[in-house]
Formats: C-alpha cells, sequence, structure tokens
C-alpha cells in the first residue's frame, strides 16, 4: 500500500496510513478543529482587552489622584463606578417615555458626577467633567471585556461553534473600539478635544469675540452678525469634557424667540463608512445628533410646532476617531463647515432673519 | 514626567498573550511532522531514480513546512501585538500678527484659550490656542474601488 507508484518503502507506508488517518480525523473534527482556532483568536483578543482594560482603570485612578488629590485610596470606588449600571424605563406603554428616560439620564448624570466630587474633592467643574469622561471610557473598557469573556467561556463550556462565532465574526470591530476608548481615557484625562468635538470646534470659532451666556442645561449661546442675519451660536460649555443637552438649550432659545426663526443648522461628526475620508463635510436634512434620542426628540418637537426648516452639516470620521484625540483632518475641516454654513445662510434665509447653529458634541478641550 | 511618558509611544505587553491553545499547536506540530517526512521520503524516491514523485513530495512537504511555520509565527506575533500607542497631540498657538507656533500639547491647553505668554514679533498682544489635533503618521490603506 502506498500514495506513490513504484515506491514501497516502510516509511512510505508509514506516511500513507498517516495520511488517511489525518483525512479521516479532519472529515470527523474538522469543525471542531474550526472552533479550537476560533476560541484560540478570541482568547488572544480577551487577554489583549483585559490588558487595556486594566490599563484603563490604572490610568482613570491615577488621573483622580494627580488632579482630585484624594486623601483616601479611590481604588475601591472606581471599582464600583465601573460596574454602575442603568435601567432604561419600561416601554409597554410608550406614552411619555421620552420624559422618563430624560429624567433617568438626569440621575445618572448626576449620581456620577457626584461620586467623582467624591473621588477627587480638590478637582473643579472641568476637572470633574474631564474626570468623568475618562471614568465612561474605563467603564465602557469595562464592558466590553466582560461581554466577551462572556461569549468566550460560554463557547469553552457548551464547546457549540455557534456562540463563539457570534463574538469572533464582530472581534475586529470589537477591538476597534476597545482601541480607540483606550487611546480615548489618555484623551480625557488631559483634557485634549477628541474628534466628537467637531461640532462644538465650530462653534467656538464662530463664537469668538462675542459674549456668551449661559443655557440649559450645560450650554452656552452667542448672538453673532453672520451674512446680515442674526445667528444665535449653540454649544455645550467647554473646555470640560460636556455635551450639555442642545435639546433643552434649542428649546429654550426657539420659546425666547416665540418661533420667529428661521432656520436651524446642526453641526455634528458623523459616522463615515469605510472608503470615505476622515474630515469630509457633507451636508443634510434633520437633527444631527446621537445619544439616546432625548434631545433629538425635543428638537424636532419644537421645529414642528413652529415649522422651522433643519439642516444638518456633518465632519466624516469613523468610531475610533470619535472618540480618541482629534485628527488633524477633523481639525483642518472647520473653515469648510464655516464656509458650508455661510452658504447655507445665504441662499436660504433673508437679511434680518434669526438662524440658530448649533455645534453638537463633546466639548472637551474646546472653549468658547 | 508624566507628560513626558504620555508624549511617548508606549509599547506595552504581556506575557499571558504567550498562551497558545495546546490542541492548535499539536496539530500544526503533526502537520510539521508528516511535511518533514514527506521531503525525507522526496529524497529517497530521488535518489531511487522516480523524479516525479521526489517532485510532487517535496512540493507537498514545503507547502506544508511553510504553511503550519506561518501558523506558528502569526500565533506569535499575534500574542506579541498588545501595544496601546499614545499619539502625539500638538497645539498651535496662533497671534494676530500672523505668528504661528505649534508645539507639544500641555495639560491646560485647550482650543481658543488666550495664552499670557506674549508674541515674539508684537509682544502686547495676547496669543490664542487656535488647534489642538494629533498627526497620523501611517497612511490608512486605499483599495481603488
Amino acid at each position: 500500500m502506498s500514495l506513490i507508484p513504484g515506491s514501497d518503502s516502510s516509511i512510505t507506508t508509514i506516511i500513507s496510513l498517516l495520511s488517511y488517518v489525518f483525512f479521516i480525523v479532519l472529515i470527523f473534527y474538522g469543525q471542531r478543529i474550526q472552533m479550537y482556532v476560533m476560541i484560540r483568536e478570541v482568547e488572544n483578543s480577551l487577554h489583549k482587552l483585559r490588558h487595556i482594560k486594566e490599563e484603563g482603570r490604572k490610568n482613570a485612578i491615577d488621573a483622580i489622584k494627580e488632579i482630585g488629590k484624594p486623601t483616601v485610596d479611590p481604588s475601591a470606588r472606581v471599582d464600583r463606578y465601573l460596574e454602575y449600571f442603568t435601567i432604561g424605563p419600561q416601554g409597554m406603554d410608550p406614552a411619555g417615555i421620552v420624559n422618563k428616560l430624560d429624567h433617568i439620564l438626569d440621575v445618572r448624570d448626576e449620581r456620577l458626577k457626584e461620586e467623582v466630587r467624591l473621588m477627587a474633592p480638590s478637582s473643579d467643574e472641568t476637572q470633574v467633567n474631564n474626570l468623568e469622561n475618562t471614568l465612561e471610557a474605563a467603564m465602557a473598557l469595562n464592558f466590553i471585556y466582560k461581554v466577551v469573556r462572556h461569549y468566550y467561556i460560554q463557547g469553552k463550556k457548551t464547546l457549540s461553534l455557534y456562540v463563539i462565532m457570534q463574538i469572533q465574526m464582530i472581534l475586529p470591530m470589537v477591538m476597534k473600539e476597545a482601541e480607540a476608548y483606550s487611546s480615548a481615557l489618555k484623551a480625557f484625562a488631559y483634557g485634549q478635544p477628541i474628534g466628537d468635538g467637531a461640532g462644538p470646534l465650530v462653534a467656538g470659532k464662530l463664537m469668538q469675540g462675542y459674549e456668551t451666556r449661559k443655557l440649559p442645561k450645560d450650554c452656552v449661546m452667542a448672538t453673532v452678525p453672520i451674512e446680515g442675519r442674526t445667528a444665535l451660536i449653540i454649544k455645550a460649555e467647554g473646555p470640560g469634557g460636556n455635551v450639555g443637552k442642545p435639546g433643552d438649550a434649542v428649546e429654550a432659545v426657539i420659546e425666547e424667540n416665540e418661533g420667529k426663526i428661521a432656520l436651524l443648522i446642526m453641526i455634528d461628526a458623523g459616522l463615515k463608512l469605510e472608503g470615505e475620508i476622515v474630515g469630509e463635510v457633507s451636508e443634510g436634512i434633520g437633527a444631527a445628533i446621537g445619544g439616546p434620542g432625548v434631545d433629538a426628540y425635543k428638537i424636532e418637537e419644537k421645529l414642528t410646532k413652529y415649522k422651522i426648516r433643519n439642516y444638518a452639516v456633518i465632519v466624516k470620521e469613523d468610531i475610533g476617531d470619535a472618540v480618541s484625540p482629534m485628527r488633524r483632518e477633523i481639525n483642518d475641516a472647520v473653515d469648510k463647515v464655516i464656509e458650508r454654513v455661510k452658504a447655507v445662510i445665504q441662499e436660504r434665509t433673508k437679511e434680518g432673519d434669526k438662524v440658530i447653529i448649533v455645534g453638537v458634541g463633546n466639548s472637551i478641550g474646546v472653549g468658547q | 514626567m508624566r507628560m513626558k511618558n504620555m508624549t511617548q509611544n508606549q509599547t506595552q505587553s504581556t506575557s499571558a498573550n504567550k498562551k497558545i491553545s495546546t490542541y492548535l499547536t499539536m496539530i500544526v506540530l503533526i502537520v510539521m511532522a508528516l511535511a518533514v517526512t514527506a521531503l525525507l521520503i522526496a529524497v529517497e524516491t530521488y535518489f531511487v531514480g522516480d523524479q516525479l514523485a521526489a517532485g510532487v513530495l517535496a512540493g507537498i512537504g514545503l507547502i506544508a513546512l511553510m504553511l503550519s511555520v506561518f501558523l506558528l509565527y502569526q500565533s506569535k506575533l499575534q500574542s506579541a501585538q498588545v501595544k496601546i500607542e499614545v499619539p502625539k497631540v500638538m497645539t498651535t498657538i496662533e497671534c494676530k500678527c500672523g505668528g504661528k507656533t505649534v508645539r507639544e500639547f500641555q495639560r491646560g491647553d485647550y482650543v481658543y484659550k488666550e495664552l499670557d505668554v506674549p508674541c515674539q514679533k508684537c509682544p502686547t498682544t495676547k496669543q490664542m490656542i487656535t488647534a489642538i489635533y494629533r498627526e497620523i503618521k501611517e497612511k490608512e490603506k486605499t483599495f481603488n474601488v
């Protein structure tokens, strides 16, 4: 018995037999071998995630110790913070669910800020915001690690290809997000602007040299003349890490002006598709604002009530760019956005009209 | 010191990642052994005089050997890839006279912050931070589609 005709040495026979055995093993255990390969891949990523998560925790604790000068070790409190969860409102009767969600988010925000104040008693309001953002990034890393670990252990326990496949298939995206949060941690701790701050950066530039006043909640506004129109420019108050509540701010400004607003322009960072260029500026219609949807709902309600037109300008970037220190391309897009905004104002409004311009996003590292 | 650490490209690795699944290593080693055996038989067959069979065996052996070495190398490479890169962040400072300075980010910097440091050209004017950004060294892969 030989694989090679004309060759009949004993070693050839052995190799032939081994080949058959290997072939049969592959027939019966092929899927299992495939599963082991997947488990190993998830295991490698899990080790990496654990390392990133622990680094994140360490960085957050270091930042709290350095900025907040606590009298006791904040590690235990940080660990408790990382495990916080938020339960969404019951949706069986959806009437009024937005207000319930708004309330829950307010309570969460207050609670987390209070925790940070306790952990870092020497920090000012800007630093509290920055530390809160740092801890939220560490919290996200902790959550990602725990979810991947859950699927990994479940896959190993059940030895089910389909359990492990679920996490293995989305692993590249999960790792990308985790790496982005990891780099965001440093940015938040040091108060560096992030990609999501494209909107506030544009609004801040338009506001320069004009007096600002506070708006609900954690937002600021400046009245600026642009192309013969009056522009009411809104952004989250910086330079601390803060997204504010642009929904409440826009609502307040529209009501103050009794709905006599010609146009609302929202500027935000928008997720790009693969193949699109970072920092590309795009224009559209609708409420350009992410998050749980509360602010978008409030803005849309007011716009519909007063029949105000709504335009959106976005700066394209991926999720990694949105939470990590601002890329040069995004920073360079500011002037292009301003040009677009001015063009929209000139083309769509008359002289003397009032327009609202909202720079949506995290104001970390961006003043006014 | 902390600042210096932040701006340097930090690379951290963990020994825990060097774990390689026993099963997979076993399979790779079996394939490797088979490949080596195939190569030995190829030599033997060549001296016997059957050059075609020797060529086929050598081909199979080499491909299998290369694949298994590649797989082991990949495993090691993946293990060593636990790196968290901290990008270099730059601050641009501008003066009304047009003077522009770019320096590394320092804690406390934020965009639109007025600095007390006077401009070298016009010492009476206050300077302002106009941009804080990170440079991307590697160009993204482009796909011609």
